[in-house]
């Protein structure tokens, strides 16, 4: 057992400091990056009004497409770096330490891997150079009003109409469409066959005709995430990834890149250092609640958790590291790390009492900008997407305990 | 980055596994507490044979000289198999103790013996305060050269009543300091008293008890910190293999046990909680090896200091919860005396509230954190 770095893992560890260092534009500097925002970050700023907030967006991805590390786990022959997974866990890890924005979003990380694996040449070529060179921007496609965790279920209906397929229906909580491209879905092309053996998965143009993207306004009065309708939509056949009716598969690959979760502990951690250091500086104690006493072991207990939350990344990549692939310990980080930061949401805004309700980011009154209560209402969705805590407790005690399913 | 078991430690672990399972089944555990010793000297011999007591114990003083790492993966199969007996009293009291604090006189006169099981060894820490802290050591101590003569109470001390000698911590004019003392004399009077887990922890009353200084007079606290740690995350390695059983007998359980007509473990309330207890068992894990990973490749002092409090802290609570689902899980049967599972969920709690339980170390990580 072994929580350092080998001499080759601390030199590529140098290098990316290095590099992250001396490239990262001064717009992403000192950047706090609460996970993956899909309101804000590179996303926003590559369609962004204001021209400094473009030119940063594309200097960083033209910095980071130099050493392949627009989308460091995909082989070189496809544009990436071909990385290890340790030293994928360590590319995040440096990133998730400064702060930096990762380029790209769901292009590198979903669509990018799954077109590598069961796209055509012709897939590959048309849109992963479209993808590492930021000119398109993709959005997931998957959930419906009536297909949540029970994905399976999904009614959007695709129809073949010789070259064509000609879609009607509607998708839900499409984060980011509105700053995307291009969209990935998964649809039901033979509703006679058993829920999984009927689903395709395609690409298409978000501006295709009869497509329609509209808001929703989340609870903390942002705009992540849309509805999307479907009427008549054309997408030709040749979108198609993998083969008609198995899209269910194409869309579940398991993609064996790095999925620790580092970046959240990361960001966890230098969270609560900040809050630690305001907390008991002068500007922080006009805000704090007279019985500290009663944050104070919280404050702890969350140090402590982050801790577990570490090693739990660690341990995956370990499992990685030694070429096996993790089982439901995958599971576990994303159960742990979502409900980890509620809590540390929950601790957090309780360290202020009154003032811990007040939401204004640019209030004299707002501690620390009021940070707190919204993280309290931002971290409410990681419990439900991504697979939510339910369905990862599932995944844990049938799959990985091997207990009967209900 | 690797949190995997060295190819040593595998073969350390599956062998005492193997050993353990044959030698140290559940009845044997369940004699033990009825025990007036509380161990078996065949079995101690026999564990002494396979190097554990002289495990730490460098080979020019009869050891094996495994490092903290590798005691602490066998120790995770003690607590798997509720080991009873002075096993960390000897080799974490009486052993690491006179490791670190001892004299090469000291140590050639005793290690030997430690590590052929010969001698038992116990540390006789804390007093009718109960407390963790250096003023909860009121013993008196009059020193006079290597020579020390002690008066006072120390409680909670495990294993007195077969140990051969203590390594006492008291006070004299200097301050805190440790000394070994040996039992068969009459100024040491000790008297087990009854407890949760059925082990061994003794009232020892010392009047006028001689011994050895051990360490310089005075510097007993610094010379006790890596002792106390050491046997802090001993305690954890312990409560992880002991939770990691306590939860595998728990889903056998849930897979087994029907009732409306199916397994019980096919109800997401039962799954839940198994899924709760095994996110708990390794969060346990690694938050020890941590620990023991600090303090076995010497990190630096204040990084060590926190990641012992870290993992007390959260071992302590963290394995609760698992043997609370553990009972849970099983029903009536689990409440009885006959069933398996509450041998662990009572030897939880002694481990629990060795060298502080969660709230103690939690505390000490908040002042680490500036609060
Ligand atoms: C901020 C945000 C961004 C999102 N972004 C995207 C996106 O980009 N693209 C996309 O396709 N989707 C996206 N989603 C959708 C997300 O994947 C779904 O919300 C998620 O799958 C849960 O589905 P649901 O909301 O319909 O809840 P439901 O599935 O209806 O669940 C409701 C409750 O029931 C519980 N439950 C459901 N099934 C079980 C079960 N078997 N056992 C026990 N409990 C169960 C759930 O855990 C939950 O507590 C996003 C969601 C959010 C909140
Ligand atoms: C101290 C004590 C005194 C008792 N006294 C009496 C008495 O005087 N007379 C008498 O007749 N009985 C008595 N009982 C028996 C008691 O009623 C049963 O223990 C109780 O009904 C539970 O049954 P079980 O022990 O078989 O557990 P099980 O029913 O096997 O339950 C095991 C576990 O599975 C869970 N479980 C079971 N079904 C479900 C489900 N559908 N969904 C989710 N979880 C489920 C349970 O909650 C439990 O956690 C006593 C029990 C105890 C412990």
């Amino acid at each position: 057992m072994d929580w350092s770095d080998t001499t080759v893992q601390s030199t590529f560890r140098d290098d990316v400091r290095d590099f992250i260092m001396t490239r990262l534009p001064d717009r992403y500097q000192g950047d706090s990056g609460e996970g993956e925002d899909f309101s804000g970050g590179w996303q926003a700023d590559r369609k962004s009004e204001d021209a400094k907030a473009r030119g940063a967006a594309e200097n960083w991805a033209g910095a980071l497409s130099e050493k392949g590390w627009v989308a460091p786990a995909w082989p070189k022959e496809y544009g990436g770096a071909g990385l290890t997974v340790m030293e994928q866990f360590i590319f995040n890890q440096e990133m998730a330490e400064s702060g930096a924005p990762s380029v790209g979003g769901m292009g590198v990380s979903m669509l990018g891997p799954t077109l590598i694996v069961h796209g055509s040449e012709e897939q590959k070529a048309e849109h992963l150079p479209r993808i590492l060179n930021g000119e398109v921007a993709w959005a997931q496609g998957y959930s419906e009003p009536g297909a949540g965790s029970d994905l399976a279920s999904l009614q959007t209906r695709a129809v073949r109409d010789g070259d064509e397929y000609v879609i009607n229906g509607q998708k839900i909580w499409t984060s980011g469409a509105h700053f995307a491209d291009w969209l990935f879905t998964l649809v039901r092309t033979n509703p006679d066959a058993p829920k999984h053996r009927g689903i395709s998965f395609l690409m298409l143009d978000i501006t295709s005709p009869g497509l329609t993207v509209r808001p929703i306004i989340d609870m903390g009065w942002n705009h992540p995430f849309n509805e999307t309708f479907f009427e008549d939509v054309k997408v030709p056949v040749t979108n198609c990834i993998g083969e008609e009716d198995r899209g269910w598969y194409v869309g579940m690959t398991l993609l064996d890149f790095e999925r620790s979760g580092i970046s959240d502990a990361i960001s966890y951690r230098r969270g609560q250092k900040e809050l630690r250091e305001f907390l008991v500086s002068g500007a922080g104690k006009q805000f704090t609640r007279q019985d500290f006493s009663v944050v104070r072991k919280e404050l702890a207990d969350r140090a402590v958790e982050t801790e577990v939350l570490f090693n739990f990344a660690f341990r995956i990549v370990s499992i990685q590291d030694s070429g096996m692939v993790p089982n439901y310990e995958a599971s576990v980080n994303k159960m742990y790390s979502s409900e980890l930061h509620q809590r540390m949401a929950r601790t957090s805004t309780k360290a202020w009492g009154l003032y811990g309700n007040l939401w204004a980011e640019d209030s004299a009154y707002s501690p620390m900008n009021a940070a707190h209560v919204r993280d309290y209402v931002g971290s409410v969705p990681h419990t439900i997407f991504s697979g939510s805590s339910e369905i990862q407790r599932n995944v844990i005690a049938t799959r990985g305990l091997g207990l009967p399913r209900g | 980055m690797d949190l995997g078991l060295s190819e040593q430690q595998e073969l350390l672990k599956n062998a005492a596994r193997e050993f353990l399972e044959n030698e140290c089944p559940e009845q044997h555990v369940r004699d033990m507490e009825e025990d007036e010793k509380g161990y078996s000297p065949e079995l101690w011999g026999q564990m002494a044979e396979q190097g554990w007591q002289g495990l730490l114990i460098p080979e020019e003083h009869g050891g094996v000289g495994f490092d903290f790492l590798d005691m602490c993966v066998l120790l995770e199969e003690f607590g798997r198999a509720l080991v009873p007996g002075p096993f960390m009293s000897s080799v974490l009291g009486g052993g690491v103790s006179i490791m670190e604090a001892g004299s090469d006189a000291q140590k050639s006169e005793f290690l030997p013996g430690i590590a052929s099981g010969d001698l038992i060894f116990s540390l006789a820490l804390t007093e009718p305060s109960a407390r963790f802290d250096e003023s909860g050591i009121e013993c008196e101590a009059t020193v006079s050269g290597n020579d020390v003569t002690l008066n006072g109470t120390k409680l909670f001390v495990s294993d007195a009543h077969v140990a051969d000698y203590l390594v006492v911590a008291a006070r004299s004019s200097a301050g805190v300091c440790l000394s070994i003392i040996a039992t068969d004399q009459d100024g040491v009077n000790v008297t087990p008293l009854q407890t949760i887990a059925r082990d061994k922890q003794c009232e020892v009353v010392l009047n006028n008890a001689s011994g050895q200084l051990l360490g310089a007079d005075g510097a007993g606290w610094d010379l006790l910190k890596p002792i106390i740690q050491k046997y802090t995350v001993a305690e954890c390695a312990y409560l992880v293999g002991l939770s990691q059983m306590d939860f595998e007998i728990a889903v056998d359980y849930a897979k087994e046990r029907v009732q409306f007509g199916r397994p019980i473990g096919s109800f997401q309330a039962i799954q839940h909680k198994c899924a709760d207890m095994v996110t708990d068992v390794d969060g346990s894990r690694f938050i020890m090896y941590k620990a023991a990973w600090s303090i076995a490749t010497d990190q630096p002092d204040d990084e060590t200091t926190m990641a012992v409090n870290m993992a007390k802290a959260w071992c302590s609570e963290a394995t609760r919860r698992v043997v609370a689902h553990g009972q849970q899980i099983h029903g009536g049967i689990g409440f009885t005396k006959d069933y398996k599972v509450q041998l662990y969920f009572r030897r939880q709690k002694r481990a629990e509230l060795a060298f502080g339980d969660a709230d103690y170390h939690r505390e000490l990580v908040a002042q680490q954190l500036g609060l």
